[in-house]
C-alpha cells in the first residue's frame, strides 16, 4: 500500500445489522431440524479465524429425508399455476433486496470477500436473479422448449463458496420458477447464507419442501447427487469434481448442468484503451480475490505495449487495498479457506520454480486469518504449471503474443473454456476473436459483468448448461 | 358497516374529487368541465369526472413525449421493477378497486374483487416481460457473409390509449402496461361510463415510482379526445380498443397522416391470459450490422 499517496481511516460496517445464531440444523420440509446421526461442523470468518458458528452436518440419512421432502413437495408446486409460483419467487426477490445489507455483511464475514462486493455485486444479482426468473414462472410456454413444458421433478443442487448466496440463487431461482423443488448443498466452508435464505422462504410462505437446504461436505453432496430418486443434478464447483458428478449420473436418467473451472485469457491488443484495459484486468484477477471460475487468469498482452500496460498494472495495483473485508475501503479480502491458501501458495511457488517472475505490490496482511497478497507472474510460459492450472486465487499470469491468431491459439490452448476478454478499439475485430474463441462468455473491452438475463456457462472441460437468461431455464424444463 | 359505531353512523364521508393525471400531476380539465359519472345499476351519482378537452389531450401528449427518452433509456430491470411495484401498490388498495369496479361495472363484490385480483396479477405478468420480451421476439440473424448482424425490440414512442368501454380496470390494465413495459408512454382515454377506476389506478401509479408523464389519463367524451389524438403528428401509434367500429375506422384514417401503428379493437377476452401482440404492437425493431474481421 502506498501511504503517502492514500490514507485511509477504517471505515468499517457495522456487524449488528445481522445475528448469527450459535448453531443452526437442516432445513429440510420448512423446518429447521438437528443432522439424524447429531453431528455438527464450524464455519470460520476466514478474514478472522473466528468461529461464526456450528452447522448441522448432514449424511445419507438427512439427504434422503430432504429428498422425499422435495420429492413430496413436487406435486402440488409443479402444478400450481405459474403466475401464483411467479408471485412467491417475486417476494423472495423483494425479501432479498429489504434484507441486502444484513445478508451482504454476513456473506462478508463467511465468505471473507470485501463488504462493497457483496454490497454492490453479489446481493444486488442475487435479487436480479430471482426477479428476472419469477417472471419467466407464466411464461414457460414462451421459454423455447415447446407449447407445454414440464418441471423435471427433484433437482440436486451442490454450490461453490465463492459466491455463496448469488450459486444458490443461480441455481434455485430458475429450478422453482420451472416447477422443480429443490435440495441444495452448500458449501462446506460458506454454509450461513444458504441458511438465512431458508428464512427468506419461511416469511415468502413458501410451502414446505419446496426447498430444502442440507450442509455437509463434500460427502453430503455426493449423497445429494448420487441419491437415486433425483431428476436433475446441476454443479458449480471444480472441474475434478464435475467429473465425478458425470460419472455417477452416468446410465442414469438423471439430467446435469455443470458449471466447472476456468483459466480465462484477457487479451489485450496495442490500439485498446490501456487505462481502461487495467481496470478490466485488475477487475478480472482481484475481484473476489481471484477466486471466480470465470477470473481472467491469463493476461495475453501484444508484445509491443507490454512493457506501458505492466507499469500501469502495477501502479495500479499499488493502490488495492487488502484488508478487513468489512472495511467499506478494501479492494481485495481473504482466501475463504486455509486449504485454499495452501493451493494458492503451492501453484505461486511453482511458478517461481519454473522460472516466471514474481511480483506484488508492497503490502502488509493481516496476522490472523487467510490472506494472499495480489500477484503477478511475469516471463510466463504456456508450459508453466500458473499458465494451464487453474489457480482460483489473486494470482495473474502474463504472456505475450504478435498476432490475433496467436493470441487466439494461446487463448484456446486450454481444457478449460469458460470465458475470454478481448481489448481493442476496433469492433471488427472483436468480433473475429469472439467466434474464434472457445469459450462461454467473452467479454469486450469490458470484463466479470453478469446478469440474469445473460446466459453464463462453459465449452470444453469448463462444463456444459447454461445458467441464466432463457437458455438457464432449459437446465430445469422438459420439452413437451 | 353491519358493526354498530356511533361515529361512523353520524358521519358524513369525505368524497374524492376525481381529477386528470398528467404529467404526474393531477390537474382538473383547463377546460373545467365535468360530467356526471353514475352508478351502473342504479344510476345513483357516483362523481363528477373532468370532461377533458382537446387542450388537454394535446398537454398530455407534450407530457407523454417529454418522458419517453428517461422511460425508453430506463433499464428493462428497472421498469420491471416499476410494473411489478405498481402491483404491490394496487394490492394495498384492493378494496377500494373492488368497490370502484363493481359500481362501475354493476357487478357482484365477489365478481369485482376477482376482476381487481386479476388486474393485479396483471401487472405482475408484464412486469415480467420487460426483461424476457427481447430474448423472445429479438436475436441474432445468421446473415450469409462476415457480419454481425442483430435484431432488438425498442418503443415506438408516445402511444394513444383508448381504454375498453366496459372493463373499467381489468380491460384497462390489459392494455396499458402492455404499452408501458416495453418504455414506450402513454395517454389514455378512460372509458367514458366507467372512468372512476382509470383515475384512481393514476394516484396508484404516481405512488409507484413510475416517473411523471409515462402514463396520462384523461376523461371525457372518447371521440372528442380521440380525433385530436389520432391526428396528433406526435404521437406515434394508437390503440383503438375502447372505440366502436364506425369510430375506429374514422381514426384508423387519421392515424395515416403520419403512419401512426394501430391496434385495431378485436372484442378482446380480458380475462384470457394474453399473448405478446399487444406488446408487439407497439414496438419497432432495430437490426444492427457490424463486420466481423481482423
Amino acid at each position: 500500500m502506498n501511504a503517502k499517496l492514500f490514507a485511509y481511516a477504517p471505515a468499517p460496517e457495522s456487524r449488528s445489522v445481522v445475528e448469527i445464531a450459535s448453531s443452526y440444523g437442516l432445513f429440510i420440509d420448512g423446518e429447521f431440524r438437528e443432522a439424524a446421526a447429531g453431528k455438527v461442523f464450524k464455519t470460520l470468518a476466514p478474514a478472522s479465524e473466528e468461529v461464526l458458528s456450528e452447522v448441522a452436518y448432514g449424511d445419507e440419512a438427512d439427504v434422503d429425508a430432504a429428498v422425499r421432502a422435495a420429492r413430496a413437495a413436487f406435486g402440488a408446486w409443479s402444478a400450481m399455476p405459474g403466475a401464483e409460483r411467479a408471485k412467491y419467487l417475486f417476494r423472495i426477490a423483494r425479501i432479498v433486496q429489504e434484507r441486502a445489507r444484513e445478508l451482504a455483511v454476513l456473506e462478508t464475514l463467511d465468505n471473507g470477500k470485501p463488504i462493497r462486493e457483496t454490497r454492490d455485486a453479489d446481493l444486488p444479482l442475487v435479487a436480479a436473479h430471482f426477479f428476472y426468473y419469477a417472471g419467466w414462472a407464466d411464461k414457460l410456454a414462451y421459454a423455447g422448449c415447446g407449447p407445454n413444458p414440464r418441471a423435471l421433478g427433484v433437482a440436486a443442487q451442490v454450490i461453490p463458496w465463492n459466491f455463496p448466496l448469488l450459486m444458490l440463487a443461480w441455481k434455485v431461482a430458475p429450478a422453482l420458477a420451472a416447477g422443480n423443488t429443490v435440495v441444495l448443498k452448500p458449501a462446506e466452508t460458506t454454509p450461513l447464507s444458504a441458511l438465512f435464505f431458508a428464512d427468506i422462504c419461511r416469511q415468502a410462505g413458501l410451502p414446505k419442501g419446496v426447498v430444502n437446504i442440507v450442509t455437509g461436505d463434500g460427502a453430503t453432496g455426493a449423497s445429494l447427487v448420487g441419491h437415486p430418486d433425483v431428476n436433475k443434478v446441476a454443479f458449480t464447483g471444480s472441474t475434478a469434481v464435475g467429473k465425478q458428478i458425470a460419472r455417477t449420473v452416468a446410465g442414469t436418467e438423471k439430467r446435469l448442468t455443470l458449471e466447472l473451472g476456468g483459466k480465462g485469457a484477457n487479451i489485450v491488443f496495442e490500439d485498446a484503451p490501456l487505462d481502461q484495459a487495467v481496470e478490466g484486468i485488475v477487475g478480472g484477477i482481484f475481484f473476489n480475490q481471484g477466486q471466480v471460475c470465470c477470473a481472467g487468469s491469463r493476461l495475453l498482452v501484444q508484445e509491443s505495449v507490454q512493457e506501458e500496460l505492466l507499469d500501469a498494472l502495477k501502479r495500479r495495483l499499488g493502490t488495492l487495498r487488502v484488508g478487513d473485508p468489512l472495511d467499506k475501503n478494501t479492494d481485495v479480502g481473504a482466501i475463504n479457506s486455509a486449504e485454499q491458501l495452501a493451493r494458492i501458495t503451492e501453484l505461486a511457488e511453482a511458478g517461481e520454480a519454473e522460472g516466471a517472475q514474481r511480483w506484488s505490490p508492497p503490502c502488509e496482511l493481516p496476522g490472523e486469518g487467510y490472506w494472499f497478497a495480489p500477484t503477478v507472474f511475469t516471463g510466463v510460459s504456456q508450459a508453466h504449471r500458473i499458465a494451464r492450472e487453474e489457480i482460483f486465487g489473486p494470482v495473474l499470469s502474463v504472456l505475450t503474443f504478435r498476432t490475433p491468431d496467436e493470441a487466439v491459439a494461446k487463448a484456446n490452448n486450454t481444457p478449460y473454456g469458460l470465458s475470454a476478454g478481448i481489448w481493442t478499439e476496433k469492433g471488427s475485430r472483436i468480433l473475429k476473436l469472439a467466434n474464434q474463441l472457445r469459450a462461454g462468455v467473452v467479454w469486450a473491452n469490458t470484463f466479470n459483468k453478469f446478469d440474469p438475463t445473460s446466459p453464463f456457462g462453459g465449452y470444453k472441460e469448463s462444463g456444459y448448461g447454461r445458467e441464466g437468461g432463457r437458455h438457464g431455464l432449459e437446465a430445469y424444463l422438459e420439452h413437451a | 358497516m353491519s358493526t354498530p359505531d356511533t361515529h361512523s353512523s353520524a358521519r358524513l364521508s369525505v368524497l374524492k374529487t376525481y381529477k386528470l393525471y398528467v404529467g404526474g400531476k393531477f390537474p382538473r380539465s383547463e377546460s373545467g368541465r365535468v360530467y356526471e359519472v353514475t352508478e351502473a345499476k342504479s344510476g345513483q351519482w357516483l362523481a363528477n369526472a373532468p370532461l377533458a378537452s382537446r387542450k388537454d389531450a394535446r398537454d398530455a401528449v407534450v407530457a407523454a413525449r417529454k418522458a419517453f427518452g428517461g422511460w425508453s433509456g430506463a433499464t428493462a430491470y428497472n421498469r420491471g421493477q416499476i410494473l411489478y411495484r405498481i402491483a404491490e401498490m394496487l394490492e394495498g388498495r384492493r378494496e377500494q378497486f373492488a368497490a370502484e369496479v363493481a359500481s362501475a361495472e354493476g357487478l357482484s363484490k365477489a365478481k369485482a374483487q376477482a376482476r381487481t385480483d386479476a388486474a393485479i396479477d396483471r401487472w405482475v405478468w408484464y412486469a415480467g416481460w420487460s426483461d424476457k420480451l427481447a430474448q423472445v421476439v429479438g436475436g441474432g440473424n445468421p446473415v450469409a457473409g462476415p457480419f454481425f448482424n442483430l435484431s432488438t425490440p425498442e418503443p415506438t414512442g408516445v402511444v394513444a390509449v383508448l381504454a375498453p368501454r366496459s372493463s373499467s380496470l381489468l380491460g384497462l390494465v390489459s392494455v396499458l402496461a402492455p404499452v408501458i413495459v416495453t418504455g414506450n408512454t402513454a395517454v389514455v382515454v378512460a372509458s367514458k361510463a366507467a372512468p372512476l377506476p382509470a383515475l384512481s389506478l393514476a394516484e396508484v401509479l404516481a405512488t409507484s415510482d413510475l416517473p411523471g408523464g409515462v402514463v396520462n389519463m384523461l376523461s371525457g367524451d372518447t371521440a372528442e379526445l380521440a380525433r385530436p389524438l389520432a391526428a396528433h403528428q406526435d404521437v406515434n401509434a394508437i390503440d383503438l380498443a375502447g372505440a366502436d367500429a364506425e369510430l375506429a375506422a374514422e381514426l384508423e384514417g387519421a392515424a395515416a397522416e403520419n403512419l401512426k401503428r394501430v391496434l385495431r379493437p378485436d372484442g378482446d377476452d380480458w380475462a384470457a391470459e394474453p399473448g405478446l401482440e399487444r406488446m408487439t404492437a407497439f414496438l419497432e425493431t432495430k437490426t444492427v450490422w457490424h463486420p466481423i474481421g481482423a
